[in-house]
């Protein structure tokens, strides 16, 4: 079990990871998500042991790794511009990580005939047989990324960290190299950290997902629970999760919204400004907490978007019209532009 | 009509292959009169049964080959020593002054060697600055003459060549993804196997191309070695030299030249194929330098740069000092010895003194040298701009031709005066055949700065101008002029700059009636007195200012990579 305990990391005199403390278990996949410069990358760096931490303690299945050097950890790296060594060819970067094995552990040398077997068996398993020969700058961008993923996996490293690894991939590339990682990490069973800032990626391969923001993590807990009930603004804003809008306590229990005045308890005095989050509610509404309510409001359409089975409303408050920004909601039947319709949200506080 | 129509294209396109033929004709003519024509009277004298079979002959050959090889494989090491950290400082960290620093460096690559070899004569020579001032003379060290020249001649190669290490392999550096260190690092490489199996690999081809052409420079370096070690250090240049003009052996000097010629082709040939390997690694995507940050990397960066400034800046100070002190006594005056600045050395230039060097005052030499400067640039550009415009859009046998116009490059200058001197005879106490000499040796530059600045011009931008209402004038004066006239400007700067800084060629073909600043300065170097070396020093001064004109303007003129070879 991989362990980071309250690590601090500043950057070029800021402060930029201020309490960091999370653990990734054995088989377990966990996402990592946060804002461009939010301080991903540093955080993988470090467990990789590339960079250090400036207080706190990096752990693995207890022991401080901080006296480890980098090429000791058995920690694989995949990056987005992936990071192939341009003067070896396809089979001899996958095996660089087997031959430095090889020389570390003098009297249990990896065999020739072994190092090819594993080579052709990583080729296999992301689809490139019949590419060991090839250069690996004349590959392409998909290609290259299972070449790297391949050259991570090979030597059987103890935690795999993918450093945004499809961010310059298009969109159905990037949806099978990222099935394709799901079941390769599935099948191997290898602890992995996975940086990105894409709320989709995220949903598809975390066991847990952990959102990094203003240099600590916000929220760690399962896609489903996260998609369930955000807490923050900054975690739902990552993730795309309903409408984010302005909001002020004006009584203990009510918050007053341009879409009306909500019976809501948000720990917050009198006067506060806040935010609320707007949600339409599942078919199947579960048990609710205190700092949530379904409420009718009313809406003027203001444009309508077809979405494959449903469509995809913008509208605004019918109460207050001058009121700014909108809400975007689905419905199954399109209403006209300028109609006032009502519809059933749910509300939640946010922190 | 069809027919007709079709006869009548395939006429039109017949004249103008011919006509483009038009274009190649006056460079071509030029080049098999004065350089094929010479390198065939050479390869005759070579070739035949007497030189070859001369054991004398061999011998020397086979000395001075010896030499060459030494003393390149030197001053290449030395290269090395001071281009690697620098080439490292120069990618890897950023500092206050860096561009200026670095833009230093590169300022000896177009000095004339006259200028170099008066720069470190003027700092570190027998009469210089550090021996006058400081009385630090070879006695001080305990040194042989000809070891402290040897020395000498070592140091202003690297003078010379340190800014090519840095700016293949600095670039090579910089270009280094940090990735790839991390990712040999995540897979278990320790630092010795990054280096060993990452970072050399990939920089493999940039060192052996950076180290090929300092090598090929230092190989057939003629005018530092002459002027600061003299004719004992005997290099096939000048072996050349001496064979041609001072002991004459033309059968042996044509052999010399031969085996100078083949051993330049060989080693141009490595280079391109190893500058090509460079050039296909991936580009760079952003600058991965920094400030230094630890004790060590401070120390390494302040070190450098105050080495490096040291190095580059001494010499071409001490030069215009040295051209404006009076050091030692005067003649005839041995215990009076007269400290302070004097303007005497440039007054000197334009008295006509009895028994001087020359039958002119030197000022005339000054004169000669603009004078065929000028000539240069207008009969370079007049060759090279039908050269280059047909190779702006080259058909088949253009391409086939193009290599014809470079081989000069290939040929040392030292070579190309022998030529003259087998091929014309008598006829080359002419003034004539000096401007023709810089106009061969410069024209590959000038076609290689004009060609991809007439390429560039887009037909589509043309296309534009006329479509927006701009006649066929208008569009030549918007679209074309802007962008020749910079090209131009830039070609004929070259020329100017080859010409008035050449050594090699007008040595061997020069008279005394018409010493240009080069030569006149050599003279004066090698006679004794301290003003004959003061007057040195001036005319090197001067030259030095007008070559560092030159490639000020240049710099602001170039045209993308235009004039890289």
């Amino acid at each position: 079990m991989l362990e980071l305990r309250n690590v601090v990391k500043s950057y070029e005199g800021k402060p930029l990871l201020t309490d960091i403390s999370f653990t990734v278990a054995e088989g377990e996949t966990v996402c990592l998500l946060g804002a461009s410069g939010s301080g991903k990358s540093t955080i993988l760096r470090m467990i990789a042991g590339l960079d250090f931490p400036e207080r706190g303690a990096i752990l693995l299945n207890n022991l401080d790794l901080a006296g480890t050097p980098p090429h000791l950890r058995d920690f694989g790296l995949v990056f987005q511009d992936y990071g192939l060594f341009p003067h070896l060819n396809v089979f001899d970067n996958i095996a660089f990580g087997l031959r430095m094995k090889s020389i570390k552990h003098k009297g249990h040398e990896v065999h020739k005939g072994e190092i090819d077997r594993r080579v052709y068996e990583l080729l296999e398993q992301v689809n490139l047989v019949g590419f060991d020969s090839r250069k690996v700058t004349d590959l392409s961008g998909g290609e290259q990324q299972r070449v790297a993923l391949a050259r991570a996996l090979a030597p059987s490293p103890r935690l795999l960290m993918f450093d945004e690894p499809l961010g310059a991939l298009d969109r159905s590339l990037k949806e099978d190299l990222l099935n394709e990682i799901r079941g390769i990490l599935h099948k191997t069973k290898i602890p992995a950290i996975y940086v990105t800032h894409d709320q989709e990626e995220a949903f598809t391969i975390a066991d847990r997902i952990l959102v990094l923001h203003e240099g600590t993590i916000i929220r760690d807990a399962a896609p489903s629970e996260i998609w369930r009930d955000p807490q923050f603004a900054a975690v739902a804003k990552l993730l795309g999760i309903g409408n984010i809008i302005e909001a002020e306590m004006i009584l203990e229990n009510k918050v007053k919204t341009v879409f009306g005045t909500f019976n809501l308890n948000c720990v917050k005095n009198a006067g506060e400004k806040l935010q609320l989050l707007i949600q339409q509610p599942p078919s199947l509404s579960g048990e609710r907490r205190g700092g949530e309510v379904i409420e009718q409001i009313q809406l003027t359409v203001e444009d309508i978007l077809f979405k494959q089975d449903q469509f995809q409303v913008k509208a605004r408050g019918a109460v207050l019209s001058e009121s700014k920004g909108g809400l975007v909601i689905h419905m199954k039947e399109a209403p006209k532009v300028g109609d006032v319709i009502t519809v059933q949200v749910q509300v939640k506080c946010l922190s | 009509m069809r027919l007709s129509s079709a006869l009548s294209t395939k006429i039109r396109s017949c004249l103008s292959a011919n006509s483009r033929i038009l274009l190649w004709i006056p460079a071509l003519i030029f080049l098999l009169s004065t350089f094929f024509f010479p390198l065939s009277k050479i390869l005759a004298l070579t070739f035949n049964f007497s030189t070859l079979t001369d054991l004398d002959n061999l011998l020397i050959a086979r000395n001075s080959l010896l030499f060459t090889f030494y003393q390149a494989i030197l001053s290449t090491l030395l290269t090395f020593v001071l281009g690697l950290p620098s080439a490292v400082l120069f990618s890897k960290f950023n500092f206050p002054g860096k561009s200026l620093l670095r833009a230093l460096t590169a300022v000896p690559f177009m000095l004339p060697t006259v200028v170099v070899a008066a720069a470190f004569n003027s700092l570190l020579g027998e009469r210089g600055l550090l021996a006058t001032t400081f009385d630090l003379r070879l006695s001080t060290f305990d040194l042989q003459p000809s070891i402290f020249n040897f020395l000498l001649i070592l140091a202003a190669h690297t003078f010379y060549n340190t800014s090519i290490v840095i700016r293949i392999v600095g670039n090579a550096i910089s270009r280094l993804d940090p990735k790839l260190e991390a990712s040999a690092r995540s897979l278990g490489a320790d630092t010795f196997h990054v280096w060993k199996d990452v970072i050399f690999p990939i920089l493999r081809p940039s060192l052996l191309a950076a180290a090929l052409l300092v090598f090929m420079f230092d190989f057939t370096s003629f005018g530092v070695i002459l002027l600061l070690g003299g004719s004992q250090f005997a290099t096939l240049e000048v072996e050349i030299y001496i064979r041609a003009l001072q002991l004459p052996n033309l059968n042996l000097a044509a052999l010399l030249s031969v085996i100078q010629l083949m051993f330049t082709l060989i080693f141009s040939i490595l280079y391109s194929r190893t500058i090509n390997q460079v050039q296909t690694q991936t580009a760079p995507r952003f600058s991965t330098a920094r400030p230094p940050k630890t004790i060590q990397e401070k120390l390494f960066v302040t070190t450098l740069c105050l080495l490096l400034s040291a190095f580059f800046l001494l010499p071409l100070l001490s030069l215009p000092i040295r051209s404006l002190t009076r050091l030692e006594a005067d003649r005839g005056q041995r215990d009076q010895v007269q400290y302070g600045f004097t303007a005497d050395y440039y007054e000197e230039l334009f008295i006509n003194r009895r028994g001087s060097l020359f039958y002119v005052p030197p000022v005339q030499a000054a004169l000669n040298s603009l004078g065929f400067a000028v000539i240069t640039v207008i009969l370079s550009l007049a060759l090279g701009y039908p050269a280059a415009y047909a190779l702006a859009k080259p058909t088949r046998l253009e391409k086939i031709l193009d290599p014809f116009l470079m081989l000069p490059l290939g040929a040392s200058a030292v070579m190309m005066g022998l030529g003259f001197i087998l091929s014309f005879g008598r006829l080359i106490a002419s003034p004539f055949f000096i401007p023709i000499a810089h106009t061969l040796i410069a024209l590959p530059f000038v076609i290689r700065t004009l060609q991809p600045a007439l390429a560039s011009i887009p037909e589509r931008l043309r296309q534009v101008a006329s479509t927006l209402g701009a006649s066929p004038f208008r569009v030549w004066q918007t679209v074309d002029l802007p962008i020749l006239s910079r090209a131009t400007l830039s070609a004929a700067t070259f020329a100017f700059t080859v010409s008035l800084g050449e050594f090699g060629a007008t040595l061997l073909i020069t008279r005394p009636e018409y010493p240009t600043i080069p030569i006149a300065i050599s003279r004066f170097l090698s006679q004794p007195g301290g003003l004959n070396y003061g007057q040195a020093m001036a005319m090197a001064t001067v030259l030095m200012l007008l070559t560092t004109l030159s490639i000020l303007l240049i710099e602001k003129l170039r045209f993308n990579n235009a004039g890289e070879l």
